[in-house]
Parts: structure tokens; C-alpha cells; sequence
């Protein structure tokens, strides 16, 4: 069972590429586990860490002022590449809660659904404002509300490390209704499937499959 | 009855519930499994006391991490063997067939598929892997998924999903000598981008594609992912059920014209609508080379290394600056200037029989360039064993380069054959992105032949000069 997502406030970090692919995000030396935890300390690897595996400070997640952010802030297409659910995972359990990109690749975007961690798409010209705000003020806490389907960034002067000024700017954005059910409610997709099993028993029937 | 495409057909046929907003109860005729994504899925089942509904639809092999050198050997990699291990395990206690690396059916997922005719029109097919695209050759609605719904389908033989949109894409002409299936699906990826698909089923269309064998048909559907696409599609003709006759899991005599009948109604009805459209000319195409760090980052043979300055948009511009960086690469440097120092012939995209043809056929009699370590690694047992029966594997030793046993091997670079850091290898792969051949190795995505071509040369040549 998934855990639920309904409304999160964190600090975000902006890693302003396009095309992050799950090569990155995490690298296939890692994929060798057999458990869904523990693969944040591999998040980003060949980025975070230099080839003597000490952090490369030019890193944007190895800046002290984003160690505690949960919401990452990226560009086009994120996600792109494999299958790997690992990649979702890394990044829940590296402390990320949201990432916002003004796209997503569809496995990624969908496998981040089944782990709590809610994609947000926002449009280009809002992504690319956010990343600049991320990388100058500080802190720049953002909060998402998935109920209302709202994103709400700091209007002007926050408290630092306080909630986004509540007259700040706010964005809608969209999500299937399906997807933001299951994640709303952290439900059991596998079980709901199984609601049906007269009807999965009477396809099978039918098209005598196998 | 409104026209449709094949797409539709599939997914209609497919059905088992749809919700009034559209959400589908979508059936799966066949799951492959390997051991890297599914061991998470079988640990949910026993968590949740599930039983794995259809072992008979469930089909395992190990491919990604293992080692391509002698087999009679042990694993030296803990990890990696471990989850070998524990897929042999798991498939015992779910009693799903396995073919394991004693097996002569084991190799690539996306090769073996195929091979033994688990893949078929019409079928509905998934893996935890993005590349099971590569099955849509035969018509059949093939997609990767994450490990959440691998242990989905096991538990229920069924998909939460909603329609995609429909993107068809047609090639249409004369291939010229020396430009293969390869280059056309980069150069589509070249013209789309690497999210120019995202959201939609691809079918490939057109005089060019109909020409295609099986194997240069799934090189094509093989890369519907690295533009983004869930799956890509082709419709079965003469070619595909010359292809699957005969084969393990085939029906055979009348059972075989029967499915050979229904087969030939999937086919996209005239006038059906596609959301998208893009139409090529195949005697434009020449063989293609990636230059950068994602499959769209891609330019002809006869080309030079692109100039980011020269770029419109400020995203492409900064990625192209931050690709050459990685790659080691000048603008305007010419493709055929570019030295290599590893070649590997392999996986899922080109490691079948007819792509061991092509590249043998240009290396024979020659010699690999002494600044070159070249690798062979066939897509599946059945694969290395016909070809060693066609000689090809005397072929490529007497070449120079090392003859493997079958495996994903360097495409992702999860066993012992990596790039070392800085090298620079001609791959007949799929992906170029950063790291994914080995940390700061540097990849060039093209064609069997380009790449044996390569191995000669000890850079980057046209093969349709050779």
C-alpha cells in the first residue's frame, strides 16, 4: 500500500537540466538490491559525488542550504530513460515529498504515484521562474495541495524556514482523477483491481487465455 | 463501426472493466520477468499473502547482471548473484518457468520473447523494463512498467491504464546499401526529440517498414521509448507469421491459420485517425551517429559535431554544451574524425542473428584497429549457438574482437563489462545517456554495421564507402 500524499510544505532545491534521466537519478550499480529502501544515499550519484566518492561541491543537493529541501525543481522531460521504480524510490528516500517539471517522462511519472511521491507538471515559463527563485532566495519554501490542486510559492518576504506567505503565488495544475484518488487516499491498487475478479475470471473465460 | 487502429483494436479486445471516466481493467496475455525489477514484486505478494495469479503467462529469464564470460564459473559479483538467486527462487515458489543460464531458451528478455513465439499479434505484453516496446514488431500492445505493477500483474493478470494517444509514423521509399533499421529509428529520434512521443502508442507505417525482416522490425519498435513513447507498433503481415511458424509457443496447423486469420484483421482500418502524424523518406536517411548524451542527440555519418551556439532554444543550447562537455567533443569536429577505443555488438536493439550478419559481413578479413577492444555479445543462447553455426563467431575472433555468451552486458553496463572512465565506445545500444555504459565512459549510438566498420577503423567511418 502506498503512502498517501495530500498537501506538503518544504524547501525546494531547483536542478535546472532538461532530460534527467533514471540513469542519473540512479545509476545501475545501485538496481542491485532486492529491497524498495535504502536507495537514497545512491540518488544522483555520478553527480553527487566525485570519482573517489567524495560529494562534488559544485553539485546543487551538495549546497548546505538545500540539505533539507523535499520539493526538487527540475526541466523538461524528467524521468526519462528505464523503468526503474528504484528511481522514485531513491528519490522518496532520499527526503524528496514533490518534484515539479514542466513534463515527465510516462513510467516515471506514473511510477511515482504507486510510492507517494507526487509529480507536479507546471507550465515552462512557471518551471523556469521557479528555478531561478529557488537559486536566489533562501529559503524558498513551496507548498502543494493536491486536494485543490494548487502550488503556492512565497509572494514576497517569507519567515525563514516558515510556511510560504499565504498571499503568495498560486498555480493549478492538472492530474488524472484516478491517480490522484489512489494517492490522496494511499489505496491499494492491487486490491481495487481485485474488486473485479468476476470479471477478470469471466475474461479469461471468454478468450480462453493461455 | 468507425474506423480504428490497430492500437484501439488491441485495447478493445483487452478489456475486462472500464470505468465511466475511462479507467481500464486491462487484461495481460504475458508477463516476462527478470531479476533486477521483479524481486520488490514478489516480496509484496508474500507481504500481502497474494498468490501470483497465471505462472502459466509468467515467463522469467536473467539477462540484465549477468556475466557474458563462462558460464561454468561462479557469479564473482555477491550482489548481483544474490539476485539471481533469488529470481530462481521466487520462480520456484510461484512456480513460473524460468530459463535460467543453464537453459538453451535463456538471453535478452526482449530477444527470447520473440524467439520462442511468446510474443504474437495482438497480444497485450509487459516487463519491468522500458525496451519491452521491442515486442510491438509483431502487432502486439507491448509496454514496460515499474516494479509496483510488475507485482500488479502477478497478483491480478490485469493493469490500471487509460487509452494513450495514437502517433503514427510513416517511412516511406528505397533504403540506400549500408543504412539500416538503426538509422532510421535515431533519425526519427533526431527529428522528435526524446519526449517527442511521450503520451502516445507509436505505429510505424509506410513502404520502408513493410520491407523490413522481424529483426530490423524490432530494432525499430525497440527505441519507441527513447522518444518517449509507450509502445510502438507494426502491423503483422506475411513477414511476421513467416517469423513466428513453427515456433515453441505457436500454435501450429490449423490452430496456426486460425490465429493466422484473426492476425491479419488487427491491422489499422483505412481512413482510422492518429492524434499525431510525422512521414519520413527513407532515401534521405544515411547512417546515423549519436554525438551527445540522449538518443535524439543524433547527426548523419557525413555530418560534424553540432554547434550549441548555433542553437534557437536557450534549453537545447545549454544541454548540447553540457553533452559535448561530458562527451570530450568539439563543435564542428567531423563524425568520421572521431576516434574510438571500445565497440560493443549487442543488446535487446541489435544483438539478433541477421545483426551479427551485418556487422561479420564488414569485418571479414580485416582486422580490429589496434587502439580498439571490441565485444560481441549475442542476444540469446539460441542466437550465439546459430551463429556459431554459421561460422560468425570465427568470423569475429579471427576480427579480433571477444565472443560472449548472451546478456544485456554493456548496454547498461550492470555486469562486469563497463567503460572505463573517458572511454569512448561505438555501441549498438539504445541508450547514450551519461554513465550508462560505465561512470564517465562516453557512448555512440549506431548501427551493427557502423559499429563493426568502427572497430576497423578505430573511428568513425561511412559504412556505405566500405
Amino acid at each position: 500500500m502506498a503512502e498517501p500524499f495530500t498537501t506538503h510544505t518544504g524547501l525546494a532545491a531547483p536542478l535546472d537540466r532538461i532530460n534527467v534521466d533514471t540513469d542519473q537519478i540512479i545509476p545501475k550499480q545501485f538496481l542491485k538490491r532486492i529491497e524498495r529502501t535504502g536507495f537514497g544515499q545512491f540518488l544522483f550519484y555520478d553527480w553527487r559525488f566525485t570519482g573517489d566518492g567524495t560529494p562534488d561541491p559544485g553539485f546543487v543537493l551538495n549546497e548546505d542550504r538545500y540539505r533539507d529541501a523535499t520539493i526538487l525543481v527540475a526541466g523538461d522531460n524528467f524521468g526519462c530513460g528505464s523503468s526503474r521504480e528504484h528511481a522514485p524510490w531513491a528519490l522518496q528516500d532520499y527526503g524528496f515529498r514533490v518534484i515539479i517539471a514542466p513534463s515527465f517522462a510516462d513510467i516515471f511519472y506514473n511510477n511515482c504515484f504507486k510510492n507517494g511521491l507526487l509529480p507536479v507538471v507546471l507550465p515552462g515559463d512557471t518551471v523556469r521562474r521557479m528555478l531561478a527563485s529557488a537559486a536566489e532566495q533562501h529559503p524558498y519554501s513551496i507548498s502543494v495541495d493536491l486536494e485543490r490542486q494548487i502550488v503556492t510559492e512565497p509572494g514576497g518576504a517569507s519567515e525563514p524556514g516558515g510556511a510560504p506567505d499565504p498571499g503568495g503565488v498560486s498555480h493549478r495544475f492538472e492530474v488524472d482523477p484516478f491517480l490522484k484518488h489512489f494517492i490522496l487516499e494511499g489505496l491499494d491498487e492491487i486490491g481495487w483491481t481485485l474488486q473485479f475478479e468476476d470479471d477478470i475470471a469471466a475474461y479469461e473465460r471468454t478468450q480462453c487465455t493461455g | 463501426m468507425p474506423p480504428k487502429t490497430m492500437y484501439e483494436k488491441v485495447w478493445d479486445q483487452h478489456v475486462v472493466k472500464e470505468m465511466p471516466d475511462g479507467l481500464t481493467v486491462l487484461y495481460i496475455d504475458a508477463h516476462l520477468i527478470h531479476e533486477v525489477t521483479s524481486p520488490q514484486a514478489f516480496e509484496g505478494l508474500r507481504a500481502a499473502d497474494r498468490k501470483l495469479r497465471r505462472p502459466d503467462l509468467t515467463y522469467a529469464t536473467m539477462d540484465h547482471n549477468v556475466p557474458t564470460t563462462d558460464r561454468s564459473l561462479p557469479m564473482t559479483d555477491e550482489i548481483a548473484r544474490l539476485q539471481v538467486d533469488m529470481l530462481a527462487w521466487n520462480c520456484e515458489a510461484f512456480g513460473v518457468p524460468l530459463y535460467d543460464l543453464d537453459s538453451p531458451r535463456n538471453g535478452i528478455v526482449h530477444v527470447i520473447g520473440p524467439e520462442l513465439g511468446i510474443t504474437q499479434p495482438g497480444k497485450t505484453m509487459v516487463c519491468g523494463d522500458s525496451h519491452t516496446s521491442t515486442h510491438g514488431a509483431f502487432g502486439a500492445l507491448a509496454f514496460g512498467i515499474g516494479t509496483s505493477e510488475v507485482e500488479h500483474v502477478m497478483a491480478t493478470q490485469c493493469l490500471l491504464q487509460k487509452r494513450s494517444r495514437t502517433f503514427e509514423i510513416r517511412v516511406d521509399g528505397v533504403l540506400s546499401d549500408g543504412v539500416t533499421a538503426k538509422d532510421i529509428i535515431l533519425n526519427i529520434i533526431r527529428r522528435t526529440g526524446t519526449a517527442g512521443g511521450t503520451g502516445t502508442v507509436i505505429e510505424y507505417a509506410g513502404s520502408t517498414i513493410r520491407g523490413l525482416s522481424m529483426d530490423e522490425r524490432m530494432t525499430i519498435c525497440n527505441m519507441s521509448i527513447e522518444l518517449g513513447a509507450r509502445a510502438g507498433l507494426i502491423a503483422p503481415d506475411d513477414t511476421t507469421f513467416e517469423y513466428l511458424a513453427g515456433r515453441e509457443f505457436v500454435p501450429d496447423g490449423g490452430a496456426f491459420d486460425r490465429a493466422v486469420a484473426e492476425w491479419r484483421t488487427l491491422a489499422t482500418d483505412d481512413g482510422a485517425e492518429f492524434d499525431e502524424r510525422l512521414a519520413l523518406k527513407a532515401d534521405e536517411i544515411v547512417p546515423q551517429v549519436s554525438w551527445g548524451t540522449n538518443p535524439g542527440m543524433v547527426t548523419d555519418v557525413t555530418g560534424v559535431v553540432p554547434d550549441p551556439a548555433g542553437m534557437d532554444s536557450e534549453n537545447d543550447r545549454r544541454a548540447a554544451e553540457k553533452a559535448l562537455s561530458y562527451m570530450a567533443l568539439e563543435p564542428n569536429t567531423s563524425i568520421t574524425d572521431i576516434e574510438i577505443d571500445r565497440v560493443f555488438i549487442g543488446s535487446c536493439t541489435n544483438s539478433r542473428l541477421s545483426d551479427l550478419r551485418a556487422a561479420a559481413d564488414v569485418i571479414k578479413g580485416r582486422r580490429v584497429s589496434p587502439r580498439v577492444n571490441a565485444l560481441v555479445v549475442p542476444g540469446s543462447t539460441a542466437v550465439k549457438r546459430q551463429a556459431e553455426a554459421e561460422g560468425l563467431d570465427r568470423v569475429f575472433l579471427e576480427a579480433g574482437f571477444e565472443w560472449r555468451e548472451a546478456g544485456c552486458s554493456m548496454c547498461l553496463g550492470m555486469n562486469p563489462d563497463i567503460l572505463q572512465p573517458g572511454e569512448r565506445c561505438a555501441s549498438t545500444s539504445n541508450r547514450n545517456f551519461e554513465g550508462r555504459q560505465g561512470r564517465n565512459g562516453r557512448t555512440h549510438l549506431v548501427s551493427p554495421a557502423m559499429a563493426a566498420a568502427a572497430a576497423v577503423a578505430g573511428h568513425f567511418v561511412d559504412v556505405r564507402d566500405w
